[in-house]
């Protein structure tokens, strides 16, 4: 039974998730309207492509120790290349994933060569230049195929019917679901397994890990590239949960600081803290807006209202105030008011 | 040719701009070591005072400018020289925190201007004689390309004197070379800490007034949009260097143009953004102060 | 006849730099007034105990200047409480001139420069140099002339004979007696010569923890002893 100890909580968790959409339970404020209607359904999925891609991010900052400014671009790459190709090019769907996982391992292989001989701030900088390049090559949009500033809407044809309509929300909470379950378990298994504590390691102290006689460099590069490429399968999963289609929005530095904001919220490094944080914001970045027009909110004085109406604002704020008086965010949170009671 | 003169005085004033909110940032981290990722937000704070002060007064649209300008720039090193003591200061032997702060406080202003005056561009006063063009060697220059050329200069030879004629700027430039040493003389760096941020600020800000005028409207993004090129600039020509960041400000805003026109539209972009990759590859220890703090 | 109080007191000084341990618990006195030589094997913790007292690294333990209490104190306060530091590998300000790195160290109040000046006419001459350019001799004398510009009753000189030549330790040595006429010294040093000239104290570190002092005559009267604690024979380096 002790063996079987550490995967109570995950799969309990998994367990009460997997049925939501079958609860005709009403929670007001968080949600809009009942669990199993589409709109709740919705943006519970959004809500868990992203802890699944904050998680990814996570693995690149909080476990390795790797602060990129880029962590869009790959992204961007699963959100455009899917688009363009069942879209422009007119592809199957089988084929189309297939394309984008090749290149979803390729590009951060190459890019993750070139970025990690440098490190710190210089590899931030450097990630920043590249998810920056790729924002311009999306703006240039050349031969029409990316959309520019409009964006590129998605071809529903190509995608299987079963994901398609606002009935089968259900069906799209449950591929989101998925996702942020596989990415748990995939980086789970490598926090726990012996590149896992390599990379452990690295982050406390590079030069030690030399002295070792293990190249950091590989184990950094095997973090990028499994990072970006589970960043790459956030951007399809994120692309069929929103049915638009691929917006300029997830190409800028402002996405891969979202996703930042998110893993410290939720406390970098933590089990569950990069799920939790990539949740959280996500929800309150799509409810505040609502809430702001709510009548408790405008009753207030509009110093008040004003900012508080900007779910950014209250966003940035926790973060900063997590930044200074509890690091270790949300999770850490937890693990200290745990110290304290025992 | 006179296209080639245009291009040229517009990427001296785009590199103008460039300048004016690299160069805080180059000293801000050539001394203290922090990456202000808030500063784009200090510009687009500036701006919109600027812009709102603009409309609080009665007057010709130079008034309403020059008005604007100085109350924006008052702001911008209030706000910033603010932020240094409340929020950087306390973080001083964390500076990963440092880092993060600066990234939150830069969510949290933007989303302030957007929530005040929303996400549309507001028209900034600019007056007609600087709309108005002046013929150079055959092109028609606007001549708002000149002001902001100018305005560089002059700030450049303004904190060039600073730091070579004041204390405070002798302090200063020793500190980027070796903080820990200046401590060890009995001076307190910490107040040339506020300094730095405060001049930062009140750079920036003029760099976002700079901007209202070049592009006719303030709007929230700027700042963020701006921020990017001068990282850029600061890790081309060096952190803590007042001169490097110069020079390298006009060979970006230079290269900028260059190429938009001569390439292709938004390949200037591009290669702006490459240059940077490469010169960090080539040469990371840009990155890293001189000598350790 | 009563014993003077010391100067400094240093007490329980423990440094951890990473993961080592490099002061455990150092403990001694400097008697006010002369030189008081710190010595001891390579790396065995003499310039962190400088810096320690400094407070440029986190430390536990006490230092006490003239009865007051340093250790809560900053960087900058500390030293304003008057002490003059020249650091081991000099840390002259490349970018400025000598002049500038001269003024730099001015604190409110008369700065000796006609004391520096005698004591190093080329820095009169090379005042407007850039600090870079000097050779190492060059900046040594701007390192010590900054610590000797304000009234510093005490001078923390660490290593200031390092890598020069013969004719230029003489002149170090000499600009060190001088010094001490002015305020007591806490001198480290390798150079067995010069502190045979110039120390009238000893404190000996080792495996991060003081193990001798006494007076600098008997110890370097004593090879045996000189061997033992350093590890070299005699005097020179």
């Amino acid at each position: 039974m002790t063996r079987l100890r550490p995967f109570l909580v995950p799969v309990a968790l998994l367990a009460v998730l997997a049925v939501v959409p079958l609860l005709s339970l009403d929670i007001p404020v968080l949600f809009g309207g009942p669990l199993d209607t589409p709109g709740t359904l919705g943006l519970l999925a959004l809500c868990l492509v992203f802890a699944g891609v904050a998680l990814t991010y996570d693995l690149l900052f909080g476990i390795t120790g790797l602060l990129s400014f880029g962590h869009a671009l790959y992204f961007a790459l699963g959100v455009y290349l899917t688009t363009i190709a069942l879209t422009k090019w007119e592809w199957g769907l089988g084929k189309t994933l297939l394309v984008v996982a090749g290149v979803g391992i390729v590009v951060p292989l190459v890019l993750g060569m070139i970025s990690l001989r440098v490190g710190g701030i210089a590899f931030a900088m450097v990630t920043l230049a590249f998810a920056q390049a790729g924002q311009v090559l999306v703006q240039k949009n050349p031969d029409g195929l990316t959309g520019g500033e409009e964006g590129l809407g998605l071809n529903y044809d190509a995608i299987p019917d079963a994901f398609v309509g606002v009935l089968n929300t259900r069906n799209l909470y449950w591929l989101a679901l998925a996702y942020a379950a596989v990415v748990f378990l995939i980086v789970r298994w490598t926090v726990n397994s012996s590149p896992g504590h390599v990379l452990k390691a690295i982050r406390e102290n590079a030069k030690r890990v030399e002295v070792i006689g293990l190249q950091p460099f590989r184990f950094k590069l095997l973090a990028f590239v499994l990072a970006s490429f589970l960043a790459t399968a956030g951007g399809v999963v994120w692309l069929m949960v929103l049915g638009t289609g691929a917006s300029p929005q997830v190409t800028t530095a402002s996405f891969t600081l979202a996703l930042l904001v998110m893993v410290v919220i939720g406390g970098a490094g933590t089990r569950y803290g990069a799920l939790l944080g990539g949740f959280l914001y996500t929800l309150a970045d799509q409810r505040l807006g609502s809430l702001a027009g709510s009548s408790t909110i405008e009753k207030l004085p509009s110093v008040l209202e004003t900012p508080l109406s900007e779910p950014l604002f209250i966003l940035g704020t926790l973060f900063v105030l997590l930044v200074f008086f509890v690091p270790g965010g949300l999770a850490g949170l937890g693990a200290r008011l745990r110290r304290v009671r025992t | 040719m006179s296209t080639f003169v245009l291009l040229t005085i517009t990427g001296l004033g785009l590199g103008a701009m460039y300048f004016l909110i690299a160069s805080g940032l180059s000293l801000i981290y050539g001394l203290m070591g922090v990456l202000n990722f808030a500063h784009g937000a200090l510009l687009t704070v500036g701006a919109y005072a600027a812009w709102w002060m603009s409309t609080k007064i009665d007057g010709s649209a130079g008034v309403k400018l020059l008005a604007g300008a100085l109350f924006g720039i008052a702001v911008g090193a209030l706000v910033a020289a603010l932020i240094e003591l409340v929020l950087i200061r306390p973080l001083y032997r964390r500076p990963v925190e440092q880092v993060l702060v600066t990234v939150g406080l830069a969510l949290v202003l933007n989303a302030l201007v957007e929530a005040i005056w929303g996400f549309d561009a507001r028209a900034f006063p600019v007056p007609t004689w600087m709309i108005d063009t002046t013929s150079v060697l055959g092109a028609s220059i606007p001549n708002d390309r000149f002001v902001e050329i100018a305005t560089a200069a002059l700030v450049l030879g303004g904190l060039t004197a600073f730091l070579r004629w004041t204390r405070y700027g002798l302090i200063i430039r020793a500190g980027v070379e070796n903080r820990a040493m200046v401590t060890a003389l009995g001076i307190d760096v910490r107040r040339a800490f506020t300094l730095v941020f405060a001049i930062g600020g009140a750079a920036a800000a003029l760099a976002g007034v700079l901007s209202g005028v070049y592009f006719g409207v303030v709007d929230p993004s700027r700042g963020t949009s701006l921020l990017i090129f001068a990282f850029i600039v600061v890790v081309i020509g060096g952190f803590g260097s007042i001169g490097g960041t110069a020079v390298s400000a006009v060979v970006v805003g230079l290269i900028q143009q260059y190429a938009n026109y001569y390439a292709s539209s938004g390949l200037g972009d591009l290669a702006v953004v490459l240059l940077l990759a490469i010169v960090l590859l080539l040469k990371p220890e840009g990155l890293s102060p001189k000598v350790a703090h | 006849m009563s014993v003077p109080e010391p100067l400094i007191r240093v007490d329980g000084l423990h440094v951890h730099l990473g993961e080592s341990h490099v002061l455990q618990g150092v403990s001694f006195e400097v008697p006010e007034g002369g030189v008081t030589a710190l010595l001891g094997r390579n790396g065995v913790g003499k310039t962190t105990t400088l810096r320690a007292m400094m407070g440029l690294v986190p430390r536990r333990g006490t230092v006490t200047l003239a009865g007051e209490e340093l250790t809560r104190l900053r960087t900058h306060q500390i030293v304003r409480r008057g002490i003059g530091y020249v650091p081991e590998d000099r840390e002259v300000f490349a970018g400025l001139t000598v002049d500038e790195n001269l003024r730099l160290a001015e604190r409110n109040g008369a700065a000796r420069y006609e004391l520096v000046y005698e004591l190093f006419p080329e820095l009169r001459e090379r005042g407007g140099q850039r600090a870079g350019t000097l050779s190492g001799g060059q900046q040594q004398m701007v390192a010590i002339a900054r610590a000797l510009l304000n009234e510093n009753p005490v001078l923390l000189v660490d290593e200031p004979t390092k890598g020069l030549a013969p004719l230029l330790v003489t002149e170090v040595a000499a600009a060190l007696e001088r010094a001490a006429e002015l305020a007591t010294v806490l001198l480290v040093e390798q150079n067995l010569g010069v502190v045979a000239r110039v120390a009238r104290q000893v404190v000996v570190l080792d495996g991060g923890r003081v193990v001798h002092t006494g007076s600098a005559a008997d110890l370097l009267g004593d090879p045996e002893r000189v061997r033992a604690l350093l590890g070299v024979h005699g005097s020179g380096h």
